[in-house]
């Protein structure tokens, strides 16, 4: 199958593309959530899988984008790497595909980079059913425009992925999680300063009133910046982070709505109403609860930022952050030119 | 390329830049053109119609109007230090340059980030961030004069990048104004933006999507630490080894640094320096926490003596740091003083193949009579082969070009890159065709339109056309898939 793969999603993509039939592309399917509408018919991708190319000492994987995150992870941890954006994926059969179209980044993205940061190369069928290859598996690479890092965050509206490649990294030896009690307004102030300094911070999380915040790094440098930074050591680290990223800590419990401020890391405290969960060193802010899209689009854009219906609630009223008029008008010629009958994933992405 | 501008073209050109309120700074006579007739890509010279020099984002915005409405070429330019003729003038073009915008418009020290203008150099973001700890990472190794605009254009490297990534990681926020004269914002304060990753086309995309007008920079605070050490080799394969053994060992140095015979020879005479006599040096730098630094230190040189070092010399203050950062920052220098000229590389290949490239490109040299150095960024993979030439004597430029395009031929068929920071430019036109597919070269030009429909922004650059590369015949069968057979030749 695995031979035929690409060939046949290819003429499958034709076929649909000259009928103008819409395909709603699909991994793990643990995402379905995510995104405005869910339209046409299914296009699973989850039987692509598999590592195309593993050279622990090139820092570069290379992997069929169906292939699940914990098989990634897995593979990694045995030669003592990882990638070091922390991909989230909302359960055991997500993808890695998935994840990058989503442009999801775990805890440590502040700290080490976003998914796209790590994105070295990809291989897409685009919506005309061609199968094209952009950037590479070198890490250093300006031939062409970087369409590759373009597709981290399209929401498979652009093309289907189907291999993708990243830098990986060695995973540091030591970890630690202290927490801190603190109010909003000081851990944001806190939590930038001690960006500011050279300090092994890999991930920082308040709620609820306590800030817990990761180190990450070499023996002796995780012991120094604990000395340095006081608070009290807990114990399950480990198990708060992993629950944090895959969004199963007791705040994201439930079926309410969940909206996304992605927002300045310096931005003063948001008051909305329902209770938050900030993590990122202040750049990412959860709300748990029903609030006015208009008001959390407000708010956001105050705070220098942008707002996402991440789950739940009303998705007819659009789920992401309206565009400037400048950029809907590159947005939608990027669109028509990648996905000229306008059959992948149509709508995911509110308008395109 | 370049159509000559016919005279009422110009005149047209002129009269419009001159309308334009408040006035901006416009140079037409010949004479003074010539400062811009190349940047450091000195292969190909043109002098361009006229050039015009914006204090401010709305004059560029007008600017771009003016000319798009006309049809007349924009050329932008920074500090003109980019060496794949990414700035070379066309004669029926107006050459845009930004180096009259040079503010730096705020460092945030609490947000760690820089606002500047695109002609700042590169250097001063980091001077200026330096009073708060702070710095900016990217630094290639013009960074004393290129410009931030320029840098997010070429998508800058530097010697640091394994460790703190290209320009590209880098910068948070871009204005831009594209070729129909609209002003973009892309990115922001935020570590996301909704839509499209625009910032990621933005930053590479050599002049062609959009003219940098601003910048917002990530900094980082200065590690507590650095360490460096210069290692000998009695083998240019055991110093390439040494590079696979210390990243291997979970060990990501902030630089490693290769030279050769031919750069250390060179480097001896120019500067004196007392380097080892060895066949390849490798100077490596560890940053971090001062404890873990002198660990990463020492389990660096534990792997080095595993490895064939002859001599290994460890910097024990700033000063000696200095000292041994001197042969490879002087190193370009140095090599202009092997020859009258010389034309550097710069393909990126998978590290493991390394030694066996390298020596490749020794062989080439020796089949085409000339003389290649080798002085780059060991740890990327990211080679900077420098083929030396006399311009002087028939034929030799067109020799050493020919070469180039061999040794870049090598790195595509090693798995690597035509370009790892260096960019395409006018250069590398060729070569795009061999590394590209057909499909792929159209999604480049579906990325063009989708920012300058009419094709005003720096034509001809970056992305060979469909027709240039039949023409050159080199359509590329990569993995052993044939070029679509649908899609036309030209």
């Amino acid at each position: 199958m695995a031979d035929h793969f690409i060939p046949d999603l290819a003429d499958r993509v034709k076929d649909h593309a000259a009928r103008k039939a819409a395909l709603r592309i699909r991994g793990g399917g643990t995402k379905d959530f995510h995104g405005a509408r869910l339209e046409g018919e299914t296009l699973d991708v989850a039987g692509y899988a598999g590592i195309v190319a593993y050279e622990p000492r090139e820092l570069v994987l290379t992997v069929k984008a169906g292939t699940r995150i914990a098989d990634i992870e897995r593979a990694l941890a045995a030669e003592g790497q990882m990638l070091a954006f922390e991909p989230p994926g909302f359960g055991e059969a997500a993808t890695i595909g998935g994840t990058v179209a989503c442009n999801l980044s775990g805890p440590r993205r502040p700290f080490a980079g976003a998914v796209r940061d790590f994105v070295l190369g990809t291989r897409i069928v685009n919506g005309k059913g061609e199968d094209l290859s952009f950037g590479g598996r070198v890490i250093k690479n300006v031939a062409g425009y970087d369409v590759s890092r373009l597709m981290a965050g399209a929401f498979g509206t652009l093309g289907v992925l189907t291999e993708i490649s990243f830098k990986v990294l060695p995973r540091p030896p030591a970890e630690a999680t202290l927490a801190f009690e603190m109010d909003e307004a000081g851990m944001i102030e806190s939590v930038n300063r001690w960006s500011g300094q050279p300090l092994p911070l890999s991930a920082t999380s308040w709620e609820a009133g306590v800030l817990r915040l990761r180190l990450t790094g070499a023996s002796s440098a995780v012991a120094a910046a604990r000395a340095k930074l006081g608070g009290t050591e807990i114990p399950d680290g480990t198990a708060y982070w992993d629950g944090l990223r895959e969004q199963r800590l007791a705040f994201f419990a439930g079926e309410g709505p969940l909206w996304r401020l992605s927002v300045a890391q310096t931005a003063a405290p948001i008051a909305l109403g329902p209770p938050q969960l900030i993590e990122w060193g202040g750049g990412l802010r959860w709300v748990r609860g029903a609030i006015e899209a208009a008001r959390a689009r407000e708010a956001a854009e105050k705070a220098r930022g942008h707002a996402t219906l991440f789950r739940g609630g009303d998705r007819a009223a659009g789920v992401f952050h309206p565009l400037a008029p400048a950029l809907a008008k590159i947005h939608r010629r990027l669109k028509d030119a990648f996905d000229p009958a306008g059959i992948l994933n149509p709508g995911r992405m509110d308008n395109f | 390329m370049n159509a000559v501008a016919s005279a009422d073209c110009r005149e047209d050109a002129l009269a419009a830049l001159a309308a334009l309120r408040p006035p901006v700074r416009v140079i037409a006579e010949r004479e003074r053109l010539v400062a811009f007739e190349m940047d450091a890509y000195v292969q190909r010279r043109e002098t361009p119609m006229a050039a015009v020099l914006p204090d401010t984002e709305d004059q560029v915005r007008e600017i771009v109007r003016a000319l798009a409405r006309l049809g007349v070429p924009v050329v932008s330019r920074g500090a003109g230090t980019g060496i794949s003729g990414g700035a070379t003038p066309r004669a029926d073009g107006v050459m845009l340059v930004l180096t009259r915008m040079r503010r730096i418009l705020s460092v945030d020290a609490a947000a760690r980030l820089a606002t500047v203008e695109p002609g700042v150099p590169n250097a001063q973001v980091t001077e200026a961030s330096a009073p708060a700890g702070l710095y900016f990472a990217p630094d290639p190794s013009s960074q004393v004069v290129s410009s931030i605009g320029g840098n997010i254009a070429e998508n800058a490297g530097g010697v640091h990048c394994l460790k703190y990534g290209l320009t590209v990681h880098n910068v948070m926020a871009v204005r831009a104004i594209d070729g129909e004269g609209d002003l973009l914002e892309v990115g922001g304060e935020a570590l996301d933006a909704p839509g499209y990753d625009l910032l990621a086309l933005l930053n590479g995309s050599e002049g062609n999507l959009g003219v940098i007008t601003r910048a917002t920079l990530r900094l980082l605070p200065r590690p507590e630490a650095t360490e460096t050490l210069l290692a000998a080799f009695g083998t240019v394969k055991s110093a390439a080894e040494a590079v696979g053994a210390i990243i291997g060992a979970g060990v990501i140095p902030a630089a490693i640094e290769m030279m050769d015979r031919v750069v250390i020879d060179a480097c001896e005479r120019y500067m004196a320096l007392g380097l080892p006599r060895a066949e390849a040096l490798l100077l490596v730098e560890v940053d971090g926490g001062a404890e873990e630094t002198a660990e990463t230190r020492a389990k660096v040189e534990a792997i080095l003596a595993g490895c064939g070092v002859t001599e290994v010399r460890v910097a024990k203050d700033e000063e000696e740091r200095a000292n041994l950062w001197k042969a490879r920052k002087g190193a370009f220098a140095a090599l202009a003083t092997v020859m009258p000229d010389y034309y550097t590389m710069d393909g990126t290949i998978p590290r493991r193949a390394l030694p066996e490239v390298l020596e490749k490109i020794y062989a080439l040299g020796r089949e085409y009579g000339l003389v290649i150095g080798n002085v780059f960024h060991a740890g990327d993979g990211n080679m900077h082969p420098c083929i030396f030439y006399d311009s002087a004597k028939a034929g030799e430029l067109e020799r050493s070009e020919e070469l180039g395009g061999k040794i870049l031929e090598l790195c595509i068929d090693h798995g690597g890159t035509i370009t790892g920071e260096h960019g395409v430019g006018i250069e590398k036109l060729e070569q795009m065709c061999l590394q590209f597919r057909v499909g792929e070269i159209a999604a480049f030009h579906d990325v063009k339109r989708a920012f300058d429909p009419e094709g005003i922004l720096n034509p001809g650059k970056a992305v060979p056309s469909l027709k240039r590369c039949a023409e050159w015949g080199g359509m590329h069968v990569r993995d052993g898939r044939v070029p679509r057979p649908d899609i036309p030749r030209f």
